[in-house]
């Protein structure tokens, strides 16, 4: 047994039945208490502190669409059958009425249209998912542009990136249950891209869908995965990830009073709760009006599945869209030759799907980085420090660069997703915008990672500007010799601390290691990190910052000296 | 370490020890709080909450609203004509959506308002504590150091070796007992290069099933066609998936528009008439559209063409192969049939696509 426990007194033991609360909370609070023990969680949590900013939103809808798409989901199951089974359809739907189609697609129609409220249900449950796959997306471009993601967070942060997969995933099975001509689509594209992976990729194909595409059981298998597999490990990873957030407690942006030692915000009784429940409200309330008001999935005008019709301009729900971007970006042909091949092989030969393998490895190669980024980035700039200070996007500028990088490839695959629409809308040609498309995908980046990281460094620039000789006033002064100067307010001191508080720090040369030498891993590592702070901008160090003020003493004496007052501390230390 | 008192919170703000240094100014501490109008004056408390109270009888009146919508409108199976039920189910559903918009968002944004402006709104400062402490974090290491020790594992290899190889071997079991996930009675990759076709199978028309004699079609004109013996297969998802192997297009082009064919197809079309796969080489999509004065096929979903003049090559998009050609004639009574199978598997590339055929079904 560890020292540290204490033995408890006898008193101790009776006091717990000799308490009298004079309240009524007071009674409620030892009721619950003396039986579960809750004091402790009021204790713990009833004031929790939590800093307080817009872009903190983002993971909150996420949950709160997750909640909404669990909840208009159960109300489905009571109706929707996923079964494969046929029926003759005979619902109120006019057009379809003696049809011969599964059970799936026929309840599917019984929920919008012969279940009052079906359909506004089944478009809020479409809606919500879309919703939280984006406030995922958008949350994780926040934690990774705020640099949030740093150490304690690692680990957190590798939890998101398996919610948005599993939220693809709970995405794209729910899309396929109703059984009809889009979506069984849509699960003819995962048959033939399953069937391209060498070895094993037949075989899967054949046990997901119980033999030869499509068969008889694929439904009710994507709806285990749909309604039970895959949200309980998300309902788990939710868990683990909001009690990892507990344990670190948030991150919060830097500014005056902020510290890597604090958090500042606001405590969860009341004011953090009542927003952040109220918040729960307004997401709900604007899915309801989106589902009440704009139509999804009009199912009924598909018709049930057959392998042989297909529609023109067929799209996949948002965030399939780079997967479906990238297929239909791979040429299939190189000029004449073909990118397809088979291995020659004893019996025969094995082929190779290459025109639908290579458009994986972007998609894989985007999804896997973003699992190991905390690891890479910290390799790279060495930084092996505690954050709990969020970067400004500019202080971090190639980090930044970066991710625009990606996002403009991402962004470039997923409209991609939608090219026979572009062209149809713009009546541009689709080949052209294809042709186009390729060249972009691979030139995008770099221009976007020049841009960025261009912008972010004026951006500090014109910080330490405003730092130093404050804001154009936008009053022009004319000097008794007739020359014309723009008077310059100083920022506060607040406003002065966010400015200035941020680390650059120099690039540290290639390091030997035990054995005295110097790795070529290590090489790699020194080069990496040069390019990461080469061109950084310096924060305004104290002496600058004490010449400025001297500065502006001399030709804005009103407010340089109060603002030398009101910084009079620095001059003491 | 510079200490800043913040008379209006009553916060202290203390810097991390040794960051101060670096930057140009000591961190000045949080900003005086500003008070709002509810704080100083009553009256624009009492304001705040008539604006709440009023959010939240427009929760109500949104409630309200949805019951209207959920028994004042007949449901769809209530009108003869199809189109008025259209109309009674979006009036329906807007009023659901609009009335549950309103009582939802009536309550979360008289929350928020509430907490913003009648709420105190001080920022509140909280100490990050450390996650462990060195001591702890020693302690931990020596408790499970022992634990480890006690095992003998690292002393005993043999002990470690037999259950590695044990845990290795027992997951196995379990992946095994999803080999019946296909129960099909042919299981394996032969199947997948025959289809329904076959010599004298007659081509039909897709869905009526009425067979097809070569006058039916004109000079530019396509038809969707699927084997005469589809609809004797029972299941409808072997139909289904037997459907989706023998899904055919037919065409027909003037014999001048043809390019040179493959050597060996000379007797696969009849009289212009010419017939593939309807099922992409990319990934399987029907390729549904055909232009006719191309002679291009296009497939909607990832915008593969093929030229039906050319031996169904690709001239545009992902597809690594050639569309797959059905050898068709006509019967005695003239109705249009296939003379043989695909000669090659159709649809996507698959792993075993290129084995050579052990049956000896495919000509050479």
């Amino acid at each position: 047994m560890s020292a540290s426990k204490e033995k408890y007194t006898e008193v101790q033991y009776l006091e717990v039945d000799q308490y009298q609360p004079k309240t009524r909370t007071g009674r409620i609070t030892n009721y619950v208490d003396t039986r579960v023990g809750g004091t402790g969680m009021v204790r713990e949590f009833g004031r929790k502190v939590f800093p307080d900013h817009w872009t903190f939103m983002f993971g909150e809808v996420a949950l709160y669409s997750f909640i909404i798409t669990v909840l208009s989901g159960a109300f489905l199951t009571f109706w929707f059958d996923p079964s494969m089974s046929t029926t003759r359809y005979s619902g109120s739907y006019a057009p379809l009425q003696g049809l011969e189609m599964s059970m799936a697609y026929a309840t599917a129609l019984e929920l919008s249209f012969d279940v009052r409220g079906g359909l506004f249900m089944r478009q809020l449950h479409h809606w919500a998912a879309l919703l939280f796959v984006l406030a995922m997306s958008v949350h994780m471009l926040r934690v990774f542009f705020t640099g949030a993601f740093r150490k304690p967070r690692e680990l957190n942060w590798v939890v998101g990136s398996a919610l948005l997969i599993l939220g693809l995933g709970a995405g794209f099975t729910g899309y396929s249950l109703p059984d009809e001509v889009l979506s069984g689509n849509g699960l003819r594209i995962i048959d033939g891209m399953l069937k391209a992976i060498p070895v094993v990729g037949t075989y899967i194909s054949f046990f997901l869908f119980g033999g030869e595409f499509p068969g008889n059981e694929v439904i009710p298998r994507l709806y285990t995965l749909h309604i039970f597999i895959i949200p309980a490990l998300i309902l788990i990873l939710i868990a683990v990830h909001l009690f990892m957030v507990v344990t670190h407690k948030h991150t919060q942006y830097p500014g005056p009073g902020r510290t890597e030692r604090n958090v500042v915000g606001y405590p969860i009784g009341p004011v953090y709760a009542a927003k952040a429940g109220g918040f729960f409200f307004i997401v709900l309330g604007i899915l309801c009006l989106i589902a009440g008001t704009f139509q999804i999935n009009a199912l009924w005008n598909y018709g049930p599945y057959d392998p042989s019709p297909v529609q023109a301009g067929a799209q996949p729900d948002w965030y399939i869209g780079p997967f479906e971007g990238v297929l239909r970006l791979m040429p299939g042909y190189l000029g004449p030759i073909p990118l397809e091949f088979n291995i020659p092989t004893p019996w025969g030969g094995n082929s190779v799907a290459t025109p639908v393998l290579i458009p994986m490895i972007p998609v894989a190669l985007i999804f896997l980085g973003m699992f190991i980024w905390p690891w890479i980035e910290a390799w790279i700039t060495g930084d092996k420090k505690e954050h709990h200070l969020l970067d400004r996007p500019r202080n971090a500028p190639t980090r930044t660069a970066f991710g625009a990088a990606v996002m403009t490839n991402y962004l470039i695959m997923w409209g991609m997703g939608s090219n026979d629409l572009i062209a149809t809308h713009f009546g541009l040609s689709l080949n052209d915008i294809t042709y186009w498309s390729r060249v972009l995908f691979f030139l995008g980046p770099v221009i976007a990672y020049i841009l960025t990281k261009r912008i972010c460094l004026a951006l500090q620039r014109k910080d330490r500007e405003v730092a130093l000789h404050g804001h154009e006033a936008g009053v022009i002064e004319v000097s008794p010799e007739g020359g014309f100067s723009e008077k310059h307010k100083l920022p506060s001191e607040y406003e002065f601390w966010t400015l200035v508080s941020y680390e650059a720090p120099e690039p540290s040369g290639p390091k030997t290691n035990a054995k005295g030498k110097v790795t070529r891993t290590e090489k790699l590592r020194a080069r990496l990190n040069r390019m990461w702070f080469e061109d950084r901008v310096e924060p305004v160090t104290r002496e600058e910052y004490l010449e400025a003020l001297e500065h502006h003493g001399h030709d804005d004496h009103s407010e340089g000296l109060e603002a030398a007052q009101s910084r009079g501390a620095i001059e003491q230390h | 370490m510079a200490e800043h008192g913040n008379g209006d919170t009553g916060a202290v703000v203390t810097t991390g020890e040794g960051a101060s240094s670096s930057y140009a100014i000591d961190n000045p501490g949080l900003p005086p709080h500003r008070p709002r109008l509810a704080d100083v004056d009553e009256k624009y408390a009492k304001r705040s909450e008539r604006q709440v109270a009023v959010l939240f009888l427009i929760s109500i009146i949104g409630t309200v609203l949805f019951f209207v919508g959920y028994f004042a409108v007949a449901r769809m199976d209530a009108f003869d004509d199809y189109f008025e039920g259209m109309t009674a189910l979006r009036v329906q559903n807007t009023l659901l959506g609009v009335g549950s918009a309103l009582a939802m968002l009536g309550i979360g944004l008289g929350v928020v308002h509430w907490a913003r402006t009648l709420m105190p709104d001080h920022e509140v400062v909280e100490d990050r504590k450390p996650l462990r402490t060195e001591a702890h974090r020693a302690e931990a290491e020596k408790i499970v150091t022992e634990v480890i020790d006690e095992t003998q594992i690292k002393r005993r290899p043999l002990l470690r070796n037999t259950l590695i190889a044990a845990a290795l071997l027992a997951p196995l079991p379990a992946l095994v007992l999803f080999r019946d996930l296909d129960r099909s009675e042919d299981f394996g990759v032969e199947r997948m290069r025959h289809s329904l076709w076959g010599e004298g199978v007659r081509l039909v028309r897709d869905p009526v099933g009425t067979p097809i004699r070569a006058s039916d079609l004109t000079i530019g004109s396509a038809m969707h066609v699927i084997p005469e013996t589809l609809r004797e297969i029972p299941g409808h998802g072997t139909r289904l998936a037997e459907k989706a192997k023998s899904v055919v297009l037919l065409m027909r082009m003037h014999p001048d528009d043809f390019g040179e064919q493959i050597s060996g197809r000379e007797d696969w079309t009849h009289q212009g008439i010419i017939a593939c796969s309807k099922v992409c080489t990319h990934v399987g999509c029907p390729v549904a559209l055909y232009e006719r004065h191309t002679h291009h096929l296009l497939c909607p979903c990832h915008q593969s063409t093929f030229d039906a003049a050319e031996n169904f090559k690709v001239v545009f998009g992902p597809a690594g192969r050639p569309l797959p050609q059905l050898p068709i004639s006509v019967d005695e009574e003239g109705f249009l049939i296939a003379t043989s199978d695909f000669t090659e598997p159709v649809g996507p590339t698959y792993w075993e696509r290129g084995h050579t055929d052990p049956e000896g079904d495919y000509p050479a």
